[in-house]
């Protein structure tokens, strides 16, 4: 097969230079995208009407504030980020540039996804918490999220899903990762067996991210 | 004591309140019965008891002192002293039977210690579940999931124990085995339980005292042999005369 030889020994490295920044731009945002998401959707749940220590108008502005977020298209974000991205990273462009406006973009998103998974907890469960003296902080740290944790971990494989799409929407401003080679090579030079083999690593990664979530979410759930 | 004075609860955007003018003294010692149908108010009743519900007038007094308005840590300390019972468990799922026991000694402490970790273990063994201590409540029974809770509820040393239709989810033998239980915890070490239940068959099998609650009012309140020999509301007759065709 020496086509095969000949295209590895062409875009081998490319290729293998693209998957590690997708990784990077994938792993390092959603990490941080977590940090903040977790924050924001525990204050979401807390506050809420019925929530711990119900807050309904900070509740609703903060809502707001998600939802504008996560209303606003990504490419439009990552464009707009721009002054704010530079001022903290110093750059636009590349795996780190690209970071910044994929966690704001993430966090929301993630926030709904850990309230969501919170109001799944039993109601009881966490009435029970607080008849045995518990505070708030306490709830939150040893009883709701460890008994969230399944459905957090199913909800991180969606959200590395959906970041791993805007890190390849992040391509076409020069982000780095396969997203950027498969619009470079694939689109713009009618390469099609880059393009091809670009969506057939993505389509493996999200198989591999998806397959391993489940697998862990899985093993560490005990209700069954 | 616990003493409950014209405890009156309106939900936000009902007309209808939930409790009504309720007064009610707890006897320490006693095993207390609260009857009422489905909607009586019995479950807002023993919620504003340990304030997870607040009452919108009247007064909660243990002891002399008026908790009602208690917050932060001081209600946190209060709620110690009131341990809770609930129809459906409320154990964490993802937590072992012994860590689900230990759960209020990491409420109160921040940590649980080696100490915290064998008197949860003499708790459950309390409760005949020396055996499941590594067990997670899905592999548990019904009866024995109570039974976890119970031993969490005596976690603390608690002065009164609430049970919230503790039984009323249980098989009938599962039902006995809890109210047995709960017989002995009042007298082997004095603590004060009250009993909310819509089944007459409970407060017969273990209450000394009951009192009726209807629409959020107290319409019968005494000895439960005088109340059953003797009742005098409708809803106690109407309830009293279910039991007996079921039997």
């Amino acid at each position: 097969m020496p086509n095969v030889t000949e295209f590895v020994s062409e875009y081998g490295g490319l290729l293998a230079q693209g998957t590690v920044d997708t990784l990077a731009m994938l792993f390092v945002s959603t990490a941080l995208a977590y940090v903040l998401g977790i924050a924001i959707g525990v204050v979401l749940y807390v506050t809420s009407p019925t929530g711990l220590r119900p807050m309904p108008a900070f509740n609703a502005v903060l809502g707001w504030i998600v939802n504008m977020t996560r209303s606003i298209p990504f490419i439009i974000l990552l464009v707009a980020l721009m002054p704010f991205t530079r001022a903290i990273v110093h750059t636009t462009i590349g795996v780190v540039g690209v970071t910044p406006p994929l966690v704001v973009s993430a966090a929301p998103f993630v926030a709904r996804m850990i309230e969501q998974s919170l109001a799944e907890v039993p109601r009881d469960a966490i009435e029970a918490a607080e008849a045995c003296g518990a505070s708030i902080p306490r709830i939150v740290r040893s009883a709701l999220l460890p008994e969230a944790l399944p459905s957090i971990v199913r909800g991180v494989s969606i959200t590395l899903i959906s970041v791993l799409g805007y890190t390849a929407i992040a391509g076409a401003v020069g982000a780095g990762g396969l997203g950027d080679i498969a619009i470079r090579y694939g689109y713009y030079r009618y390469e099609d067996e880059v393009m091809v083999v670009t969506v057939i690593l993505l389509v493996v990664l999200v198989q591999v991210i998806q397959s391993t979530c489940d697998v862990i979410a899985n093993r560490i759930d005990h209700r069954k | 004591m616990i003493s409950l004075q014209n405890i009156t609860k309106v939900y936000d955007g009902s007309d209808v309140p939930a409790l009504d003018g309720v007064s009610i003294d707890i006897p320490d010692g006693d095993i207390f019965g609260i009857i009422g149908i489905s909607g009586a108010g019995k479950s807002t009743l023993v919620r504003c008891i340990n304030l997870l519900e607040r009452p919108t007038s009247g007064h909660v007094i243990v002891d002399g002192t008026d908790v009602t308005d208690l917050t932060g840590a001081e209600l946190r300390a209060y709620r110690r002293r009131v341990a809770m019972i609930f129809q459906g468990f409320g154990l964490l799922a993802q937590k072992t039977a012994l860590d689900n026991v230990c759960f209020p000694f990491l409420a109160s402490n921040g940590r649980v210690t080696a100490d915290d970790r064998a008197k949860a273990s003499e708790l459950l063994a309390r409760v005949g579940l020396a055996d499941k201590a590594d067990s997670y409540p899905a592999q548990l029974s019904g009866g024995q999931q109570q039974r976890v809770a119970i031993a969490r509820a005596l976690a603390c040393d608690p002065e009164y124990i609430l049970c919230d239709e503790a039984t009323s989810a249980l098989d009938p033998a599962s039902t006995q085995q809890i109210l047995d239980l709960l017989r002995q915890i009042n007298e082997e070490t004095g603590t004060t339980i009250l009993v909310i239940t819509h089944s007459m068959d409970v407060v017969e099998r273990i209450c000394k005292n009951v009192t009726v609650l209807v629409h959020g009012k107290v319409v019968e309140q005494g000895p439960v042999e005088q109340v059953f020999a003797d009742p005098q509301d409708e809803t106690t007759k109407a309830l009293l005369g279910r039991v007996s065709w079921n039997a």
